[in-house]
């Protein structure tokens, strides 16, 4: 109770401070008042009594200071006076200062950058009330999360676990308002997705379930507050306004809050429609089409009192009803939950491992810069034995001293944070605004830094203030006085192994880690990047559209699609035009299964394979340079008349047909029971990601299984302006009112690049980071030594010793143990880079050029870092060494 | 004025509690107090008086409220609480022990001994 006591009248004290301050003040006035009176009385004027009351007064500052500490309010002015003292003593060492900072700006705001990632894409995925109790539907082993409407529509109706499940995917529009056509991306959702979210308008309203009624039937959008901002000028005027989609009159709802963009992290929409018009979207039917996964992903909140547990197992019955009753469509319908975010966990999956990997690479770094910020602190502690040996000695308490090292090491570490969360902010903001890439403008991430990440840099800037302000602590509380007054700084040179030397070792061996993988990194882009994808992206330009977006569809789509053909092959110096329904490797894919010939019963579980589906022209492989290796390609006159062909690559002709060599001529079936000719052979390729293995691939005539998705492959020597100007103008002279976006075909490829680009760049810089720091450890250490050991190093010179072995006796220790730190990264290097493998292409350690540029960059790091200290060493003049001491 | 003491170390407060017991009083009026009962024989620097004070406040041996001197001055009022009270005896008996025992010390007769 006491104890109690005592500490709540602390904590009072410090909060009434400036009031006892006041009081204080008031009572030493009435004190001199009282005094100037009796004297006053005694007959002196009140001018000289007041002066003299004064004067017998005696010290007040003194005495208000003793006063103060006696009333118990001395914790703040002691720190008051710790900061005035480190800052002095800071600014008194500014290169010591202005390290120290930039080492703890860098490494703290690397933390802060990738935590914020983190804390962006895993921690906080969802902008939506309840969102823990907000889950994804995920089935199958490989984590689909696809599913087809009507499946939807039963797992909404029959689960007893949700609040509702809403469902949603990605599609692409044409937005006429009345000017130019422009292309905009957004989500097909269930009537009931912002019900089942609970997320409320921001103007207007949001369409419901009761506003479906069967197909086409809720021609209705929603905007995003982004979109509205930038697009309609924060238009208030906008609801209930009537714009067209695709030709098709549609009413703006409402504008959805600025805060939620959809449900998944990667993709900011402009727009939500009901997807029970889909069909006037896509030209896809889907709402009774059990065969297509028409829905990306369907979520809910689970109900109060169900554990996601329960949730799986009734999920699992609803699975096996529907495998049941549809055994030709479902298969593998036992389900999983997954955070929504980031699609579950097909994609969740890697990049949480990403991520978690840079985080635990940027923890290393902190923790080397620590190791390094700890031996430059104990290199001080010793520089400044006298001074601590001095303070001791005049009665200082050690406790005294080591709280005043610690707001040393608070203060740098305050600053260095505060400018490594600037440079993060900054950093963040731009990575929120980049667009990796171009034509999917609606692609980006979102890291905006929140309270979380300031919070996580001030806890790291303090955490490692204790961790670098721990090193000098015993050292500090060995002191003794006498012994370092009496015998000067030269103590012992110790040759045991210290703490401070293993940690210069691990923070050597972590920064060679950094700079294995991000060469291994780097040079595995540079491979990649001349790899053979199947197809040759030099000298060809893209030509992007979706033909519904004006309106095409049934018979008019090939028919279009083959008038554009025509129009783009007469344009002067174009070599070949190709029809392709989406460009390998530009982002996006549709896969199918396919049977062998002799198979009967068509369910998903009795399919051969599944195989990447491409519908083209005749002239595709010529145009893409893809090339044929038996069989012919397609022809114009491969149409609906004509009976079912396809070209299929090498690997589907291995995997499906038993044979490489003569796969031409044999039949395949597709999922409707379809039989298919082969009718060629082509080269394998590169489909979806640089990192997979070779995957089967067809190729069917455009005019047999028509699709408004457009890709027109234009392969032409001209220069990529002129001729994106000519290819514009012919295209507008078909159809003004189409959208479409030119573009070369190695810019679109940057979608494949994402993961290694990013993969390399943030490594790259991590690895640049890591070389800065242990550039600054051994620095402080071999200057540290050879400072210490002057004396020493005179006395040798004096007796005859030769540069070399002044150099070996200064600076081999320091060697040694970058000799140590380096091996010992290399070989961690080389074991973490399996990890890479999976995200950068062709990424393998086993390259003598990586060996080798590790080896040269850690010999060249050293000798950068021992140069200045072994100059100091080799221009010691023992004679004025000798005579100083 | 006659030669003053110069104080003891440690006996101030317990001068402070003598001085307040006698009733409440203002700072200023406890300086004169102790001048008062010690008949000015010690030397006691004025400012150096309200450390004391804040101290024993802090540990509960006054008590201080603001009021109005004979001088018509705001000041603050110093009174012993039921713990200085306390203390005060003890004290004072403590002091008492040493007292006689260092007098009875520098007393004492070759022939006592």
């Amino acid at each position: 109770m006491k104890l109690l006591d005592a500490i709540r009248f602390r904590i009072a004290t410090v909060f009434r401070r400036s009031q006892l301050n006041a009081e204080m003040e008031e009572e030493l006035r009435s004190h001199i008042s009282h005094r100037a009176d009796d004297l006053e009385r005694s007959g002196v004027g009140r001018a000289e009594a007041e002066r003299r009351a004064r004067v017998e007064f005696g010290g007040e500052l003194r005495f208000k200071q003793e006063s103060q500490e006696a009333a118990g309010g001395t914790l703040i002015d002691s720190i008051i006076q710790d900061l005035r003292f480190a800052v002095r003593m800071l600014r008194k060492s500014p290169g010591f200062t202005i390290v120290a900072v930039a080492t703890l700006a860098l490494s703290i705001g690397a933390n802060a950058v990738v935590f914020g990632v983190l804390n962006a894409l895993i921690l906080h995925p969802q902008n939506v009330p309840q969102a823990e109790s907000l889950y994804g539907l995920q089935h199958g082993s490989d984590k689909n999360t696809m599913v087809s409407y009507p499946d939807y529509l039963d797992l909404r109706d029959r689960n007893r676990s949700f609040d509702g499940l809403a469902a949603y995917t990605i599609c692409w529009a044409g937005l006429d308002t009345g000017k130019e056509p422009s292309e905009i991306s957004g989500f097909e959702v269930s009537g009931n997705y912002f019900d089942v979210l609970d997320v409320q308008p921001y103007l207007g309203r949001f369409f419901h379930g009761s506003d479906e009624h069967g197909a086409n039937s809720a021609p209705y959008m929603v905007l995003t507050y982004a979109y509205w901002h930038s697009h309609f000028q924060d238009d208030r005027g906008v609801v209930g306004r009537i714009v067209r989609l695709n030709k098709h009159p549609y009413t703006i709802l409402g504008v959805a809050p600025s805060g939620f963009e959809g449900t998944i992290l990667f993709i900011r929409p402009d727009f939500f429609v009901p997807m029970v018009n889909k069909e006037q979207l896509d030209g896809e039917e889907i709402l009774n089409a059990r065969e297509k996964t028409g829905v990306l992903m369907a979520l809910g909140h689970l109900k109060a009192g169900v554990t996601p547990k329960q949730a799986i197992s009734d999920l699992n019955s609803i699975g096996s009803y529907l495998e049941k009753n549809d055994p030709k469509d479902d298969a593998n319908m036992s389900f999983s939950l997954a955070h929504p975010g980031l699609t579950g966990d097909w994609l969740g999956g890697p990049v949480r491992a990403f991520v978690a990997g840079l985080m635990l690479l940027a923890g290393l770094i902190l923790l080397a810069a620590c190791a390094n910020l700890g031996s430059l602190f104990a290199a001080r502690a010793a520089d400044r034995s006298r001074e601590i040996a001095l303070r001791l000695a005049l009665g200082a308490t050690r406790g005294r001293i080591l709280w005043q090292v610690f707001t040393e090491a608070v203060l740098i570490s305050l600053v260095g944070g505060a400018a490594g969360l600037w440079g993060s902010v900054v950093l963040l903001g731009g990575l929120s605004t980049w667009q990796p890439v171009p034509r999917l403008a609606s692609l980006h991430i979102a890291v905006n830094p929140d309270a979380n990440v300031y919070w996580v840099a001030l806890l790291l800037a303090l955490a490692s203030a204790f961790l670098f302000g721990a090193v000098p602590v015993r050292q500090i509380l060995r002191t003794n006085p006498y012994e370092i007054i009496k015998s000067g700084t030269m103590g012992k040179v110790g040759r045991r192994i210290s703490v401070r030397e293993v940690s210069l070792v691990v923070q050597i061996a972590i920064c060679a880690v950094l700079v294995t993988a991000s060469m291994v990194a780097v040079r595995g882009l540079m491979r990649s990047l001349h790899d053979n994808f199947g197809f040759e992206p030099r000298n060809a330009t893209l030509v992007n559209t979706v033909l519904s977006m004006a309106g095409y569809t049934g018979d008019g789509v090939p028919a279009m699609q083959t008038r554009m053909i025509d129009a783009l092959e007469a344009i002067p110096g174009v070599k070949s035009v190709g029809l392709v329904s989406w460009p390998p490797l530009g982002g996006g894919w549709v896969q199918s299964s396919v049977f062998t010939d002799r198979t009967t019963d068509l369910r998903p579980s009795n399919a051969t394979a599944s195989a990447f589906l491409y519908n083209i022209s005749s002239d595709y492989f010529d145009a893409a340079g893809t090339a044929l290796l038996a069989g012919r390609t397609l022809s114009r006159h491969d149409d609906m008349k004509a009976p079912r062909v396809a070209v299929v690559n090498r690997q589907f002709a291995g995997k499906i047909l038993g044979s490489t060599t003569d796969a031409v001529g044999r039949y395949f079936k597709m999922p409707d029971g379809t039989r298919v000719q082969v009718v060629g052979v082509v080269e394998d390729g590169k489909y979806v990601s640089l990192t997979e293995d070779s995957e089967p691939a067809m190729f069917l005539p455009f005019q047999q299984v028509p699709s408004g998705v457009t890709c027109l492959v234009v392969r032409s020597d001209r220069d990529p302006q002129q001729l994106s100007a000519a290819i514009r103008s012919a295209l507008r002279g078909l159809d003004a009112g189409l959208p479409f976006d030119v573009q070369p075909w190695t810019k679109t490829m940057d979608a494949a690049m994402l993961a290694s680009h990013v993969a390399t760049a943030s490594l790259g810089v991590l690895g640049v980071m890591g070389a800065m720091l242990s550039i600054t450890g051994i620095f402080g250490m071999a200057a540290y030594s050879v400072s210490k050991r002057k004396r020493e190093l005179g006395i040798r010179m004096a007796l005859g010793a030769q540069r070399k072995e002044v150099l070996q006796a200064a600076l081999g220790r320091a060697f040694k143990l970058l000799a140590i730190g380096s091996a010992a990264g290399l070989l961690l290097g080389i074991l973490a880079s399996r990890v890479l493998a999976s995200i950068v292409y062709q990424a393998t350690p086993r390259d003598p050029l990586v060996l080798g540029g590790v080896v040269l960059a850690m010999a060249l790091l050293g000798l950068l870092a021992t140069w200045i200290p072994a100059q100091r060493a080799l221009s010691v003049d023992p004679l004025i060494l000798l005579r100083e001491e | 004025m006659t030669e003053q003491a110069q104080l003891l170390p440690g006996t101030l407060d317990l001068l402070i509690l003598r001085a307040v017991s006698l009733g409440p009083l203002h700072g200023y009026g406890v300086l004169l107090r102790i001048g008062q009962i010690s008949g000015n024989a010690l030397l006691i620097e004025q400012g150096a008086l309200y450390p004391g004070l804040f101290r024993l406040v802090r540990q509960g041996l006054l008590k201080a409220s603001w009021g109005t001197s004979d001088n018509n001055r705001r000041a603050k009022f110093y009174e012993l609480t039921v713990a200085g009270r306390k203390r005060l005896r003890e004290e004072t008996a403590n002091w008492n022990k040493l007292v006689s025992a260092i007098g009875c010390a520098l007393g004492a007769q070759a022939e006592e001994v």
